[in-house]
C-alpha cells in the first residue's frame, strides 16, 4: 500500500449492515462521515425478499389470506384485512356489520401491541433496557387478549373473505373490558416514564428531524408523517370497517409538548397518544357491537366458487400501526389472482431516513433508524440478481424493462 | 432538573415476582435435550407452560372413520400440508408443514378435523410418527 491510500480523507465511509446488532432488521446503510457527524447517507433494502407474492399467485384467495398473515410478524391483521378488502371489492361482497366491528377491535388491539412493542425497542436503542422490559411486560396483556379472541398470539387467522372466522362471545367481553381498564390505568404511567424522563428528552428532542415539507415530499405515512404535522390517517380520510361510525381524527403532537417538530420525541408522543385513541375506539366498538352474522357466506365451497368467477381489480387500503398499507389484486376468472401486489407501510417511510439522518451523530443512528418503526421483511418485494449475485439497476435499464413489458402486454 | 420517573417503578420491581414463566426449567439447563431426556425417564420435572386459551389452535387431529375423502381440505390448505391417498381415499397431514390456520376444520363437511391444545411439537425428524397425522 502506498502513502496516498493510507492517508485519511473526509468524508470517510462507514457501512452499517446488512445485518448489524444496532439494526433490528436487515438493511444496508452507507454513511459518509465527517468526524462524528453524518454528512450523507444511502441505504439498500432488499435482503429479506421471500417471494410471497409469487406463492400467492398460485393459490386461491382463501389460502392467500393465511399467507398474508405471515407477511409481517407484528401486523398480523393489517395485511390480511387489506387483502380481504381488495378481494371483497372485486367480488362485490358486503361484509356484515358485526364482522366489521370485530375486525376493528382486533385492528386496534394490534395497533396497541405494535406501538408498545415499538416503545420498548426505542427505549432499548437509547440504552434504557429497564424501560424495554417494562414496556414488553405491559404488552403481554394485549397479546393475551388477541390470543383469547383469535386463538393465536401472532398469526391470528381471524380474517376471512367476507367477514371474520371467530365471533366475540359474551364471555369474552368482560376479558376485553378488563384489558382496556388495565391499559387505561397504565397510560398515565407510560406517559410519565417516557415523556417526563430527562434522558429520553435529551436523546430524542431535536434529533431525527423531518420537516412538514419533507414528510409531504417523501410521501411519509403513519406516525412518521403525523409527528411532522401532516394530518393524514386512512381511518379518517378513507374510513373502512367500522371507523366511519366513530370520530377518528389523526393524532398530531399536541401544543403542550411544543407542537409538531417532527423529531424522534414527537414520534414517541404520537404513538403513545394513539394507544389512548385505540382504547377509546375498542370501547366504542364494544358498546355498539351490532348483532348478526359474522360471515357473508358461511359455506366455504360456495365462497370459493364465487371467488373463482370474480373478475376485476381493486386496491385494499388500511391504516397499519406504521402507516398506510396497500394491497392491489387483479382477478381474471381463475382460481388464483392474476396479480397481487403488496405495499407495506415501511416502504413509504424508508426515504425519510435520508433527511432525518443528515447532520446527526453516529450514536444517534440506531434510535433515528428505529423511530420510523421500519419493517424490512414486510417491505422487501424485489431482489435483483444478476450472474448469481445481487445487482443494482440503473434508471436506463429500468426504463428499458418497463418499455419491454408494455410491448409484451400490448402483443397479447 | 434531572427527572427519572422510572426509578420508583424499578425499586418496586425489586420486590416483585418475575413476570416470565420459567419454562421448561427454573434455571436454564446446560443442555435442553439432556434435560428433556431426564424428564422422559422421570428424573426431572418440567415447570409447566402457561395454559393455552380456549379455542387455541394446536396439533391437528383427524377422525379417519367419518372422513368421506371429499378433498375439500386440500383445496384450502395454504401450506399444502395435506396429502390425499387415492388407494384408501383418506388424507395424511404433515404436522411439520401445517401452519395451524384451522381452515381445513372450517371447510370439512363431516367435521372430522379438529385442533387440539397440544403445542410442544418440536422434533428433529419431520417424518417422525408424531409429525404425521393420518
Amino acid at each position: 500500500m502506498n502513502g496516498d491510500t493510507t492517508k485519511k480523507s473526509t468524508p470517510y465511509t462507514v457501512p452499517i449492515g446488512p445485518v448489524h446488532p444496532a439494526l433490528k432488521e436487515p438493511v444496508m446503510f452507507t454513511f459518509q462521515m465527517e468526524g462524528e457527524v453524518v454528512r450523507s447517507v444511502d441505504f439498500a433494502p432488499g435482503n429479506t425478499h421471500r417471494g410471497i407474492e409469487w406463492m400467492g399467485m398460485r393459490r386461491n384467495p382463501v389460502q392467500i389470506v393465511h399467507l398474508t398473515d405471515r407477511i409481517c410478524g407484528i401486523c398480523g391483521i393489517v395485511h390480511s384485512l387489506s387483502f380481504a378488502r381488495a378481494v371483497e371489492q372485486i367480488a362485490e361482497i358486503e361484509v356484515p356489520p358485526r364482522a366489521d366491528y370485530i375486525r376493528t377491535i382486533l385492528h386496534e388491539l394490534e395497533r396497541m401491541q405494535s406501538h408498545i412493542l415499538w416503545a420498548g425497542v426505542a427505549a432499548h436503542e437509547l440504552g434504557f433496557d429497564s424501560l424495554l422490559f417494562l414496556a414488553w411486560r405491559v404488552r403481554e396483556q394485549s397479546m393475551d387478549l388477541i390470543e383469547n379472541l383469535t386463538g393465536n398470539r401472532v398469526n391470528y387467522g381471524i380474517v376471512q373473505i367476507g367477514g371474520v372466522r371467530r365471533d366475540i362471545s359474551d364471555d369474552q367481553r368482560p376479558v376485553i373490558e378488563q384489558g382496556l381498564a388495565y391499559y387505561r390505568g397504565l397510560l398515565d404511567q407510560m406517559k410519565t416514564v417516557f415523556l417526563d424522563d430527562s434522558t429520553i428528552r435529551m436523546r430524542c428532542r431535536g434529533h431525527g428531524l423531518l420537516s412538514y415539507r419533507d414528510a409531504q415530499l417523501l410521501c411519509a405515512v403513519g406516525p412518521t408523517a403525523r409527528a411532522s404535522g401532516v394530518a393524514m390517517d386512512i381511518r379518517h380520510d378513507y374510513p373502512y370497517c367500522a371507523y366511519g361510525d366513530f370520530d377518528v381524527h389523526p393524532v398530531l403532537p399536541p401544543q403542550e409538548f411544543g407542537g409538531p417538530m417532527g423529531d424522534v420525541y414527537d414520534r414517541i408522543i404520537v404513538r403513545l397518544l394513539e394507544i389512548a385513541q385505540s382504547i377509546d375506539i375498542i370501547q366504542q366498538c364494544l358498546d355498539n357491537l351490532p348483532a348478526g352474522e359474522i360471515l357473508w357466506e358461511k359455506k366455504l365451497p360456495k365462497l370459493l366458487s364465487i371467488l373463482k368467477k370474480a373478475q376485476g381489480e381493486a386496491i385494499g387500503r388500511v391504516e397499519a400501526p406504521r402507516g398506510e398499507c396497500m394491497h392491489y389484486v387483479r382477478m381474471d376468472g381463475n382460481e388464483a389472482p392474476a396479480t397481487w401486489k403488496v405495499k407495506a407501510s415501511s416502504y413509504s417511510n424508508l426515504m425519510s431516513w435520508i433527511p432525518m439522518l443528515k447532520g446527526e451523530q453516529l450514536a444517534d443512528v440506531p434510535i433515528i433508524v428505529a423511530s420510523i418503526d421500519p419493517c424490512m421483511s414486510c417491505t422487501d418485494r424485489v431482489t435483483i440478481i444478476r450472474n448469481g449475485s445481487a445487482a443494482d439497476l440503473t434508471k436506463e435499464e429500468l426504463t428499458r424493462l418497463s418499455r419491454e413489458k408494455t410491448r409484451r402486454l400490448s402483443r397479447c | 432538573m434531572v427527572r427519572l420517573p422510572m426509578m420508583p417503578e424499578l425499586l418496586r420491581q425489586l420486590f416483585k415476582k418475575p413476570a416470565t414463566n420459567a419454562f421448561p426449567a427454573r434455571y436454564l439447563p446446560p443442555s435442553v435435550t439432556k434435560f428433556l431426556q431426564k424428564v422422559a425417564q422421570g428424573e426431572a420435572v418440567i415447570n409447566p407452560p402457561v395454559p393455552v386459551p380456549p379455542g387455541f389452535r394446536g396439533k391437528i387431529t383427524y377422525d379417519r372413520e367419518s372422513c368421506i375423502g371429499c378433498q375439500l381440505c386440500l383445496k384450502v390448505c395454504p401450506a399444502h400440508a395435506i396429502e390425499f391417498l387415492p388407494t384408501t381415499k383418506r388424507v395424511r397431514i404433515y404436522v411439520a408443514q401445517c401452519v395451524f390456520c384451522s381452515q381445513c376444520n372450517d371447510i370439512c363437511p363431516k367435521d372430522c378435523l379438529h385442533m387440539t391444545p397440544e403445542f410442544l411439537l418440536a422434533c428433529e425428524d419431520r417424518f417422525a410418527e408424531s409429525q404425521i397425522v393420518e
